[in-house]
């Protein structure tokens, strides 16, 4: 009696422990396409604390996901003139987050749906545009304000999920 | 039986505590700052929260002065000027972790002197900018 109680304790213990290792409860589709994707299971959102932490500060932190490797390479090199604003970090910083982003980038090719240079802005990708024609006429709604605002219609976009069970579009 | 509640009892806390350490007070930085003014400006006079107060509220040329986004309040919420992403309050009146890690002060003097000066500010400025919010009330 008493040792099942001692190894339930234990099993107590070692549960909080993994809370508190786990960072990433949320669970998030990775594809362009919702359907596919929720049939090839769904892949949980892959947390760096430095990345949450810098890229978070003004906006959400974007998922790595959404722009592939060599978009993060030239916004990593810009940060000082980061769409208007210096958000530089130091080198260590620069480097780890670099690494995070670039590991976990878009397998895909994400082209800009102009010009030749690699997209900076997630929302001038064309898989962006693809899957947003159907709402391209709410960014102007005073509750959305401008399509790099996720959460005003991906309820769960802080947590990594932006599938379409999560999204409500303000009407 | 006892020390198996003691590890789980610290494990717990573990798990739950996420604050960070304050490496330092927000006295200790306005220190810091006046020892780079002294060491800058020959004839430094010392800070002023009324100098701090006029800087912080501003334009300095360009499009944005402080107040753009920590908004003329320093003890309220305030909202970025391009995201509308919510930022915490200044004065460490009304947030105990602002001015508590020097690394980090560094950083956004470094950024926001950028954006609204389109350079540094002096140790000067940013020691009237930090004796103006440790006069604010909450």
């Amino acid at each position: 009696m008493l040792n099942i109680h001692g190894n339930s304790r234990w099993s107590f213990a070692v549960a909080v422990l993994l809370m508190s290792i786990a960072v990433s409860p949320a669970h998030a589709d990775d594809d362009d396409d919702d359907n596919r994707s929720s049939k090839n299971g769904r892949k949980p959102l892959v947390i760096n604390a430095r990345w949450k932490d810098e890229c978070g500060s003004c906006h959400m932190a974007y998922p790595p996901r959404f722009l592939s490797a060599e978009s993060w390479r030239a916004m990593m090199a810009g940060l000082d003139k980061h769409f208007g604003s210096d958000a530089s970090v130091d080198a260590a910083t620069a480097t780890e987050i670099g690494d995070f982003l670039e590991k976990n980038a878009s397998a895909k090719h994400r082209i800009a749906s102009s010009g030749s240079e690699p997209p900076l802005r997630i929302t001038e990708t064309r898989w962006f545009q693809s899957e947003h024609r159907k709402v391209a006429d709410r960014w102007k709604d005073p509750r959305v304000k401008s399509p790099a605002n996720c959460a005003a219609c991906h309820t769960q976009a802080e947590s990594g999920s932006f599938s379409e069970r999560d999204i409500k579009v303000p009407r | 039986m006892l020390r198996l509640s003691y590890v789980s009892g610290l494990l717990f806390v573990c798990g739950l505590s996420a604050q960070p350490v304050l490496a330092q007070t927000p006295d200790e930085v306005l220190a810091s700052f006046q020892g780079d003014a002294v060491e800058s400006a020959p004839n430094f006079q010392g800070f002023s929260a009324a100098r701090g107060e006029k800087f912080f509220k501003v334009k300095h040329g360009n499009d944005w002065s402080c107040t753009s986004c920590h908004t003329d309040n320093p003890a309220v919420t305030g909202k970025h000027a391009r995201t509308d992403k919510p930022i915490d309050p200044l004065a460490p009146s009304a947030n105990a972790e602002r001015f508590t890690n020097a690394k980090k002060v560094e950083k956004w003097f470094k950024r926001n002197c950028n954006d609204v000066l389109d350079r540094a500010c002096t140790p000067q400025e940013k020691g009237d900018v930090l004796a103006f919010l440790l006069t604010i009330r909450k």
